[in-house]
């Protein structure tokens, strides 16, 4: 107070700066952070307000009117068997991929964690499938699981474990499964990465300290992994449920869909109903309505991270 | 006598464990590596091989005529290579389309990415936390739920089935990535360095070019990978977007057979080609890979 009273012009000058470098510091805000708003709103809420607009009409190619028709599409959307067995659906794949991924993922990254010879060797390939296009990965198994002239059932027929081949993609629920097996294949290394990488930042003095209390390795990972590394499980189940969610690519590929619609997700519904019947009204009211689920999700996600931080 | 009891115990115990162990990974490296031992077989394996029973799990005739038809544009000899010209042709092109969209989406969103992200950690200004929060709840949105709406934006433009519209839309889930993850690797940074290149006079700019972007190159670096991966796996917007010019390697192999029949070796020897880059970023560049996954925790 008194150094200031005393040396007034220090004292401006110094305020005067400061408020010049923020002008110029909001302005360096303002030109490094509008283009990547602007894209984004071009490309993200234009499109979503645009799918939302879209789904108020009957909009179809073959007919050139598009009369405005309320919310007729969702309530179309909602009666259609279609649609509620491709929810359905969804949730097996989302339920039963996820579930086989994280307990087999935890498993292998508890496994890579052990020291024995040749590990490093085994890191290093295990993230080769996640490396594969998603696309590359469905044609592969589509060609592994042919019917005919497939590998899986040439190996099982050299091994004699079947008698005649197997169509693995012929029955709705059997593709189901196969096509689950297929992601389970590509993803898994995406879990052991995550496990792995928490599983390292647990110190070891706890297992000594539990080990020398005399408590066996499953209590070990009962009592104390498991625990601490509940956060990251947290966020790749979370992450898991928005992508497996939007699981497309690979049924397109394996199945489009079939047989019997067993394997159209609401994703290929949406496409199929969009694209294919060119209904692009009821289309854009199945994408709103997934992605607004999706929105409430991540929204969920974004506050679950934030507390992680804050414990952290 | 009962230290040597123990001793023996012991000795069994890590025998046991260690053929455990063993059978553990091999199993394991087993399930990773024969699918893709597959692919490469099937690539190389001449038709008749492919559908012979028994098996040929090695070919007794491999050749590379598949993958030469796809990558050499010249004069095709032999009258068997004759018949792949076409497909080849349709893979080739849709290779160089994967690498221009890829290359080219990758290049803009580093740029854009890194100086938003360098706002968000560094910069106070109005509606950032709202700017920062907001984008990636967006980047979340199922592809299919844009991909609608962009299809019929871009056929009024006239951009359907151009690497230019593939190239505008790519960003829309690529750029929050890179935001997100630069600026936190900025707020990793000490102040420091740039704070004395302030006290010399230096401006935000100045500060941002000369002293922060060299720091960077390492993150930039992980950061650009992984999004080329992501750029070179995208299938729906592809998928949609585009109709015949500007289809990227996934599409075409994804479409493969309604336009050529099933030729499960053609299909197998594109899908190699479109899985050799990103298997060697992969495995050369693990350990940068690993820390951008966890730190993004954004591809699935």
């Amino acid at each position: 107070m008194h150094r200031s009273g005393s040396q007034p012009h220090h004292f401006l000058h110094k305020v005067r700066r400061r408020s010049s470098n923020q002008r110029a510091e909001s302005r360096f805000a303002f030109w490094s952070v509008s283009p990547s708003l602007i894209l984004m709103m071009g490309l993200i809420i234009g499109p979503m307000l645009y799918a939302f607009w879209i789904s108020l009409h009957r909009v179809n190619f073959m007919f050139p009117e598009r009369p405005f028709i309320g919310f007729e599409n969702y309530v179309d959307m909602f009666q259609d068997q279609g649609f509620q067995s491709s929810l359905l659906r969804t949730l097996y794949f989302m339920a039963v991929s996820i579930l086989a991924q994280v307990i087999l993922g935890l498993g292998l990254a508890e496994f890579l964690h052990l020291d024995f010879r040749g590990r490093n060797v085994v890191r290093v390939l295990m993230i080769i499938p996640w490396a594969v296009p998603t696309i590359v990965n469905g044609t592969l198994w589509l060609w592994i699981l042919d019917g005919s002239t497939g590998a899986l059932n040439h190996l099982l027929l050299q091994l004699g474990l079947i008698e005649r081949d197997i169509i693995w993609l012929g029955r709705p629920f059997l593709a189901m499964n196969m096509v689950i097996l297929a992601d389970t294949w590509r993803m898994l290394p995406f879990y052991v990465i995550m496990f792995l990488a928490g599983r390292q930042a647990i110190p070891d003095d706890l297992y000594e300290a539990a080990h020398i209390d005399g408590a066996s390795a499953w209590q070990s990972f009962v009592r104390i992994t498991f625990p601490l590394l509940r956060p990251v499980v947290l966020v790749v189940l979370i992450l898991r449920t928005l992508h497996t969610l939007r699981v497309f690519d690979i049924i397109y590929v394996m199945t489009r869909g079939g047989p019997a619609a067993g394997t159209t997700t609401v994703t290929f519904l949406t496409f199929f109903t969009t694209f294919k019947f060119q209904n692009f009204g009821k289309g854009s009211a199945l994408a709103f309505f997934t992605g607004a689920a999706t929105l409430i999700m991540a929204l969920f996600y974004i506050r679950t991270l934030r507390a992680g931080e804050v414990e952290a | 006598m009962t230290a040597r009891g123990t001793h023996r115990k012991w000795g069994r115990r890590n025998v046991t464990r260690q053929v455990l162990i063993g059978i553990i990974a091999v199993v394991f490296v087993l399930w990773t590596l024969a699918p893709i031992y597959w692919l490469f077989i099937s690539a190389i394996s001449p038709t008749a091989e492919l559908a012979s029973y028994p098996p040929h799990w090695f070919p007794e005739e491999p050749n590379f005529n598949r993958l030469r038809a796809i990558l050499s544009s010249g004069l095709l000899s032999s009258s068997s290579m004759q018949t792949m010209a076409r497909p080849a042709e349709f893979f080739r092109k849709a290779l160089g389309n994967s690498f221009v969209v890829s290359l080219t989406t990758t290049a803009i969103c580093l740029t854009l990415g890194t100086l938003s992200g360098y706002a968000f950690a560094r910069l106070r200004f109005p509606g950032r936390r709202l700017f920062m929060l907001l984008p990636l709840a967006l980047q979340m949105l199922p592809p299919i739920a844009l991909a609608i709406p962009l299809f019929m934006l871009l056929e009024r433009i006239r951009l359907i089935d151009t690497l230019f519209g593939l190239i505008l839309v790519y960003p829309s889930f690529l750029l929050v990535y890179v935001i997100w993850i630069m600026s936190s690797y900025y707020q990793s940074l000490p102040n420091e360095l740039e704070d004395a290149a302030r006290v010399d006079g230096c401006t935000r700019l100045g500060v941002f070019t000369r002293v922060v972007l060299p720091l960077s190159r390492p993150a930039l670096f992980s950061t650009g990978l992984l999004t080329f991966l992501l750029a070179w796996d995208e299938f729906l917007y592809a998928l949609v977007l585009t109709t015949n010019q500007a289809k990227t390697m996934p599409v075409a192999i994804g479409e493969f057979s309604t336009q050529f029949g099933v030729d499960f070796g053609m299909m197998m020897a594109g899908g190699l080609l479109a899985s050799i880059p990103p298997i060697l970023i992969a495995v050369l560049f693990q350990p940068l890979l690993v820390r951008g996954i966890t730190a993004g925790s954004v591809k699935g």
